[in-house]
């Protein structure tokens, strides 16, 4: 099925957690990041049971230089 | 010793990591400038990008970080930011901007009012950047806010204390940390405002620009430390005429 990550449409399998997108998909390591999937924050410990849906619009944040 | 809701801090110079040419410059500049609070901002993940990480640049013991919500244009988007920052940072601390123009970034009062009400009742400890507006300062602390951070002059613009009258009467009367942020331009202008007794002062663009960061980070930390102690040493007065410094008596006469 068809998802979104930052704007950038992606494949997943079926059933795949947050958990799963982040390391078998993407594979970044969780640390200093943020999710929230269709504007809507998904806290750390929700990530392995939290399942994705077609269409979803994930987004991934993480910090930047700023002042 | 400067404390903001539960943190204590022996350096009262905060530091932001944006403008820097390279990281190894950035993490060389924090250092050098002893501060203990640094701002970063938030941005979607460069899929192509995945290293790309600010952060451990920034993992020294003596370092907190101060995620800010650059980028939001209401109260509704800053709370938004501020609770990805605390899921991405695991802090509570947010530094509440919201500039929605371009041009002079000038701070909307009334939304970040609005956000400073709801990030308080959400146990985030708030330090919002506005205008130099006394007013305003009183309704943050109704509101719940941890500190207030009033401007020099515009984000960016090293023009200075070109508030000055308006910090000196925000100062006489918070009863919270206030911290001036943006506009900073050189050390003296650092020193001035330590002296006029600000708590802390914010500076970013006038080390991350100059010829020499760390340099300029350490000159910044020499003046802010002056200032302070010029501030609890107790200036002189000013007079209007002069006030001799010598015995004006007339030895040269007969």
């Amino acid at each position: 099925m068809e998802i979104t990550v930052n704007n950038q449409a992606y494949t997943i399998d079926e059933s795949c957690s947050v958990a799963g997108m982040l390391s078998a998909v993407l594979q970044i390591s969780g640390d200093g990041i943020a999710v929230a999937v269709n504007q809507s924050i998904v806290t750390r410990p929700e990530w392995p049971r939290h399942l994705l849906r077609a269409g979803d619009q994930v987004m991934l944040i993480r910090a930047t230089q700023g002042g | 010793m400067l404390k903001i809701a539960d943190k204590t801090f022996s350096s009262r110079l905060f530091t932001g990591t944006g403008k820097f040419n390279s990281a190894a410059q950035m993490e060389a500049a924090l250092l050098a400038s002893g501060s203990e609070l640094v701002t970063v901002a938030l941005k979607r993940i460069d899929l192509k990008d995945t290293e790309d990480d600010i952060l451990m640049h920034l993992q020294h013991s003596h370092i907190h970080l101060l995620p800010n919500t650059s980028g939001v244009r209401t109260a509704k988007e800053a709370v938004f930011a501020a609770q990805l920052a605390r899921e991405a940072m695991h802090t509570n601390w947010i530094k509440l901007e919201i500039h929605p123009d371009p041009k002079y970034l000038m701070p909307d009062p009334i939304e970040t009012l609005k956000a400073t009400e709801e990030l308080a009742k959400l146990g985030f400890i708030v330090l919002p950047y506005i205008h130099a507006d006394p007013v305003l300062c009183k309704r943050l602390e109704d509101a719940g806010t941890a500190a207030v951070m009033p401007l020099g002059s515009p984000i960016g613009s090293n023009k200075g204390l070109r508030t000055i009258d308006f910090l000196e009467i925000i100062i006489s009367q918070s009863n919270v940390p206030v911290i001036i942020d943006a506009g900073i331009g050189s050390p003296s202008d650092a020193a001035k405002a330590m002296e006029i007794g600000a708590d802390a002062v914010l500076v970013n663009t006038a080390i991350a620009v100059s010829g020499n960061p760390a340099v300029m980070a350490e000159a910044f930390k020499i003046a802010v430390q002056a200032g302070r102690m010029a501030f609890e040493a107790q200036l002189g007065l000013i007079h209007s005429q002069a006030v001799a410094s010598s015995p004006l008596t007339s030895f040269l006469d007969d």
